[in-house]
């Protein structure tokens, strides 16, 4: 698990995520919601969600840091887009991704 | 209009100083930006410096908005600028200063708008083209170009956004007396406004009435539309 001094915690980044991709499956009508946790897939043909839903939940956990942590991110960034290992495959890469960028920005 | 919050680009003088003027007149929580200050203030408006082109800046603009007003209903993308030249005397640098401000600080704000927007799922998009697209106006062919790509991505942005009840059109207007032409000779404008339907320069509140009636609420069943003023298409 990566360490960091900045005021980002990962477990909290992890239930931000969790939290927001509830409410994502919810809004799109989603009656029995599967079991959610760092192993969830967001990408990929056993994805929880669809591609809309990929998108609303980006949009949901960016303005979710920016409001728990002041932290103004942009995740599908040209970085992330450009990975081989894409940070959108499950919950626990996007929580990295997350605290790398976290770190970036002190 | 009244407790909407509007953000306005490009704010600070011409049709932009007008629009933020008006949408206070009518009750709106008005935000402008501008890469510099304007030499004025007006109640029930806040203003960030911000050049449009720049991913970090507009982020942190609509992050500030986010904060402070909790929501935005309406983005009039109205920052541009214009640069008639023959195409054999256009310097690179020119083009790419044309299309940073026009495309890219459009893109830039509608892409974070929509997502302040859509926490709300509603939210109005008015872009801005020009009557230089479909006239084909020689010597504006960097501006027009950019202004054509601002047509096609309000389109396609339409159609993505529409699932969070966000609509975007676009605001066609034909010459109108503002810095933006202060440079064009006389004779060139008026040769602009014999092609048009109705002879005229168009007016601040020409463009307004298309705006007003894209961000209306009622108009929710109308997006990816361009209406040009002045009767071309």
């Amino acid at each position: 698990m990566q360490t960091t001094t900045v005021k980002v915690n990962r477990n909290e980044v992890v239930n931000i995520i969790l939290s927001a991709l509830r409410d994502v499956l919810e809004s799109q009508g989603v009656e029995e919601l599967p079991t959610l946790d760092e192993t969830t897939r967001l990408i990929g043909r056993s994805a929880a969600l669809d591609s809309m839903g990929l998108v609303t939940l980006i949009v949901e956990v960016e303005q979710r840091l920016e409001a728990n942590y002041d932290l103004v991110v942009v995740l599908a960034d040209d970085r992330a887009m450009s990975q081989t290992r894409s940070p959108f495959l499950s919950v626990a890469t996007l929580a990295d991704y997350v605290m790398q960028l976290a770190v970036e920005q002190g | 209009m009244e407790g909407s919050v509007v953000l306005v680009t490009g704010a600070r003088k011409g049709i932009g100083r007008f629009l933020a003027e008006y949408y206070v007149r009518r009750g709106a929580r008005v935000i402008g930006c501008s890469r510099s200050e304007p030499d004025w203030t007006l109640e029930h408006y806040r203003h960030f410096c911000v050049d449009v082109a720049d991913e970090a800046g507009v982020r942190k603009m609509m992050a500030a908005i986010g904060k402070e007003f909790g929501r935005l209903d309406v983005l009039i993308n109205n920052a541009g600028v214009a640069s008639m030249n023959h195409v054999l005397l256009t310097p690179a640098a020119t083009a790419e200063r044309i299309f940073a401000t026009n495309m890219q600080g459009v893109f830039l704000l509608c892409r974070e708008a929509a997502k302040l927007m859509q926490r709300r799922r509603y939210g109005r998009i008015v872009n801005i083209s020009t009557v230089a697209v479909p006239l084909r106006l020689e010597g504006e062919a960097l501006y027009a170009a950019s202004k054509s790509a601002v047509v096609t991505f309000t389109q396609i942005l339409a159609r993505e956004v529409a699932a969070f009840g966000i609509t975007a059109n676009v605001v066609a207007p034909t010459p109108i007396e503002t810095d933006l032409i202060r440079h064009v000779p006389k004779e060139k404008i008026d040769a602009i406004v014999e092609r048009l339907a109705i002879k005229r320069l168009g007016r601040f509140e020409d463009v307004a009435n298309v705006i007003d009636f894209f961000i209306r609420p009622e108009s929710d069943y109308i997006t990816g539309q361009v209406i040009t003023l002045g009767g071309v298409g």
